[in-house]
């Protein structure tokens, strides 16, 4: 099992969590989780269904209360802060949600102007509806700008989703299965277009998912979430090559799939 | 014994997470920021989107009372009274009730399933994310809809209702609009108007605050969203008929000192 890793070039965190815990009931469902996000990475965080992948994220930018640990995000105490600097930090962190979760009763415009309502240099006018227009060009929307959500194929959704997410230019993305539901046609588009505006961007990204295939093209560390804790972690390749059989289990059928 | 016990418990439970809520609109709905904007979109959607319902509803209302009352009336030879009777009732009962149990039918199911479904597709969590408070913009403006909106709907059943009567009046007696609506407004004194329209204040907050609750915190999944509209309705019902008996029971005490 590999440690923690070090940061080579020796930066600071833009995210640490710390001995994390969270259960519901009975069921424990994180317990002790630790990750470091560095500037400019791409890690992936994966893990079976139901394995609290969803649960962490949430805690990460306090969607779910956890019941202890640290979390650090820019360097700010997230878990102590109040709400108007919670708001500030939520800015930053651009949040990807599983099914898109575009607002139904708004246009795509609308949807995409809604982040922008609260944000302190906020454009207006012109400035901002040419904001709009840019932000989904860059995802290749452009022409979508009037329809509803509900006129919107699975793919186009998760693009107008990532429009919204990338209209208030954060400097973190957290993703949350950013390929469930869509055939693997879509899903590698949707790959390919968080590579390429990452690289645009210069965005770090915490990917959650469970999905080998997104993992494996996307990632520079992968950890493992296991019985709740960061269980393994290392590049995709080290990974794949573990003898652990919990970690292999995880590599089994795409490694059969990859090499016959 | 141990299901009456379970079921009393999810009772007191219920009242109290209803009550915190509530308390959490009053809290936030006086406030900044206001969401200006979507308030006058949900008074729209509420008050406007209701209104051709509710004026039906009140016209033949006011037809069928009109209709049942009349043959008693004349029996006791008092048909001449039948403006101060109808209008009466409209004002201080009718009008009031069956209005929000159609409100409560129509727009507390819509809240309900609306914020239900925003719950479930994470839309709540989105805005949050973004930094507006979802409560504030859905919850407070929908509530906030409902106050105002709700009491201007009674006031348009009230007027249809009467006119309802006076249009069985006028095909079966000799009256015209203007003696009809003057002998109506004659009989009404402000005991009967003032707490009769205080009263539906509550009732659309009593609305607003069930169906948004209900949807708040529906549960996930498609059945979360429909047990939501559902109970929306059966709660804002039950709700509404004891808020009236409140209102009732304390105009009474309140006009015999």
């Amino acid at each position: 099992m590999m440690e923690a890793n070090e940061h080579s070039s020796g930066q600071k965190p833009l995210i640490e969590i710390r001995e994390l815990t969270k259960s519901f009931g009975n069921n424990q469902v994180l317990c002790g989780f630790n990750l470091q996000l560095f500037p400019g990475e791409n890690v992936v965080i994966l893990g079976k269904s139901g394995s609290g992948k969803s649960v962490l994220i949430k805690c990460l930018i306090r969607l779910m209360e956890p019941d202890s640990g640290e979390i650090t995000i820019l360097g700010k105490s997230v878990i102590h802060l109040d709400q108007k600097t919670l708001d500030q930090v939520r800015t930053e962190v651009g949040f990807l949600f599983q099914g898109s979760a575009l607002y139904d009763s708004m246009t795509v415009r609308e949807n995409l102007r809604f982040p922008l309502r609260r944000h302190p240099e906020r454009k207006r006018g012109q400035e901002e509806e040419e904001l709009i227009h840019q932000t989904l060009r860059s995802v290749g929307l452009e022409d979508a700008i009037d329809l509803m959500p509900a006129e919107l194929s699975g793919g186009m959704k998760r693009r107008v989703a990532l429009a919204r997410t990338l209209i208030l230019r954060p400097k973190i993305i957290l993703y949350d299965e950013p390929t469930t539901g869509l055939d693997p046609i879509t899903s590698n588009e949707i790959i390919q277009l968080i590579l390429q505006l990452q690289k645009e961007l210069g965005t770090t990204s915490l990917i959650i998912t469970h999905d080998m295939d997104c993992a494996r093209v996307i990632s520079n560390r992968v950890i493992i979430l296991f019985d709740g804790i960061n269980y393994a972690e290392g590049t995709y390749d080290e990974l794949s090559r573990s003898q652990d059989p919990k970690v292999r289990a995880f590599f089994k059928d795409i490694n059969e799939r990859l090499h016959g | 014994m141990e299901k009456i016990r379970y079921s009393l418990l999810g009772i007191f439970e219920e009242v109290g997470k209803l009550s915190s809520f509530t308390g959490r609109f009053f809290g936030a709905a006086f406030s900044r920021p206001f969401e200006w904007k979507e308030l006058i979109r949900q008074c729209y959607e509420i008050g406007y989107k209701s209104l051709f319902l509710v004026l039906a509803t009140g016209f033949i209302m006011g037809l069928v009372l009109t209709l049942q009352l009349r043959p008693t009336m004349i029996d006791f030879g008092a048909s001449a009274y039948m403006p101060d009777m109808v209008s009466i009732a409209f004002v201080r009962e009718i009008g009031p009730v069956v209005t929000a149990l159609i409100c409560a039918g129509k727009i507390g199911s819509g809240i309900g399933a609306e914020l239900g479904s925003m719950k479930v597709t994470e839309q709540i969590d989105a805005m949050e994310v973004s930094g507006t408070n979802p409560f504030k913009f859905l919850v407070v403006t929908r509530v906030w809809a409902c106050i105002i909106m709700i009491p201007l709907l009674v006031i348009a059943a009230d007027a249809v209702g009467m006119l309802g009567s006076y249009f069985i009046e006028s095909t079966r007696g000799e009256v015209t609009l203007a003696l009809y609506f003057n002998r109506a407004f004659h009989a009404m004194a402000v005991g009967d108007l003032v707490p009769a329209t205080i009263k539906t204040f509550f009732f659309g907050l009593v609305i607003g605050i069930v169906g948004c609750y209900k949807g708040y915190f529906s549960s996930k999944g498609t059945a979360g969203v429909g047990s939501a509209a559902n109970s929306a309705v059966v709660i804002s019902s039950l709700l509404l008929f004891l808020v009236d008996f409140i209102a009732v029971l304390a105009a009474d005490i309140f006009y015999a000192i």
